[in-house]
């Protein structure tokens, strides 16, 4: 394995720079680092300016997610010598669709906002008394959502997702799997709030089922999936509105 | 390009969506091509309009339009055709366990077995159409 490895780095300067330019540094290529290791060590020791988001380095905060050669990976997940047997230096640049603030930091307020709207909480109409203890679960109920429920908002299926970039108002995958997550809770009663929103052209409908969002996702939440059948469904409770539009909704 | 306006912060800086962004992928290709195969759909929709139409106006008329489908660039058409449905048919296919989580006995069905009845009867269909077509 070669000793050294050469990373070629957005940065982008909002007081500076009219678009993000390439910056090269050279790092050791140990076989323990993964991508955030070698940014950390460009940081100390190379250049203190260096600006990206991390935290937990452990594929549970999702805020490390950057584009690694044009694909959207978790840093702290993704090894360096996985990269080290070719000739061309690994490109590191912010999540793709996403406002850059500077150098690999991009802006997450619209995708809170759309998370929102997706409203990924608990919602009950009635809620039973304290003295009855907890809302128990069956396995097969916890099952039937706990793939979605995965999910870390590391926003890598946003960037994986071309209608995110087509379409600005589109919900996108994330919030509409976690809107699916809570919908297959049997604990949950809030389905048919998070319809209105949902059921729309910005919402499941925007989907093109491209299926990049499933396949880049770590945790294998696969939100293409989720989507389909959010799809299913509304095209199900249509046609019962449109078939006894007396008594189709509850 | 100078950045567009961003509230609070207008210098941040948003990379414009270029036109050929599914060129780039073959994913994103894979997709558009997928895509593009409706348009082979309603090709063979319209095909069969025409050739209902031709069967409508009499023997003459069918003969000349089956002598049209004979002719080499047709064939070649339609075989470019063809790869298109079958692709947009299998693509279909396997969207089915994607929309249809099916539990059976408190388990998950495997997404093949989802997959499968779509295809035996594609083939069931297949097979009785073309014992129709060629029994003589």
């Amino acid at each position: 394995m070669a000793n050294t490895i050469v990373l070629e780095i957005a940065r982008y300067s909002p007081e500076r720079d009219i678009e993000p330019r390439f910056e090269r540094f050279e790092v050791p290529c140990r076989e323990d680092w993964v991508i955030l290791d070698a940014l950390n060590h460009i940081k100390d020791r190379k250049d203190g300016s260096l600006t990206y988001r991390w935290s937990c380095r452990m594929g549970i905060c999702g805020s490390c997610g950057m584009m690694v050669d044009g694909e959207p990976k978790l840093t702290c997940a993704t090894f360096l010598h996985t990269y080290a047997r070719r000739e061309k230096p690994v490109r590191i640049e912010p999540l793709r669709y996403f406002p850059v603030i500077r150098d690999l930091v991009i802006d997450v307020a619209d995708f809170m906002r759309k998370l929102k709207r997706a409203r990924p909480w608990l919602i009950r109409r009635d809620e039973k008394p304290l003295a009855e203890g907890e809302y128990l679960q069956t396995p097969q109920q916890l099952d039937d959502y706990r793939q979605f429920s995965m999910c870390i908002n590391c926003m890598l299926c946003y960037a994986a997702c071309p209608v995110v970039g087509l379409d600005a108002q589109f919900i996108g995958p994330a919030a509409l799997a976690l809107a699916q997550r809570y919908n297959k809770d049997s604990r949950d009663q809030g389905a048919e709030q998070r319809t209105d929103e949902l059921s729309d052209h910005d919402g499941i409908w925007g989907c093109t089922f491209v299926g990049e969002c499933t396949r880049v996702c770590p945790k294998h939440v696969d939100p293409a999936g989720a989507i389909q059948q959010y799809k299913l469904t509304a095209a199900a409770d249509w046609f019962k509105s449109f078939l006894m539009p007396w008594g189709a909704r509850e | 390009m100078p950045s567009p306006y961003t509230e609070f912060h207008p210098r941040w800086y948003r990379a414009r969506v270029s036109t050929w962004w599914w060129l780039g992928r073959w994913p994103y290709l894979r997709f558009i091509l997928r895509e593009l195969t409706s348009l082979a759909v309603a090709y063979f929709v319209g095909l069969t309009l025409f050739q209902l139409h031709a069967l409508s106006q009499g023997p003459a008329a069918y003969g000349r339009f089956q002598e049209t489908l004979r002719l080499p660039w047709m064939l070649a058409l339609h075989f470019v055709a063809l790869l298109f449905v079958l692709y947009h048919t299998i693509t279909w296919f396997n969207l089915a366990p994607k929309a249809m989580a099916v539990r059976l006995g408190g388990r998950r069905v495997p997404d093949l077995l989802v997959a499968a009845p779509n295809y035996v009867l594609w083939l069931a269909a297949s097979a009785g159409l073309a014992w129709l077509l060629l029994r003589g």
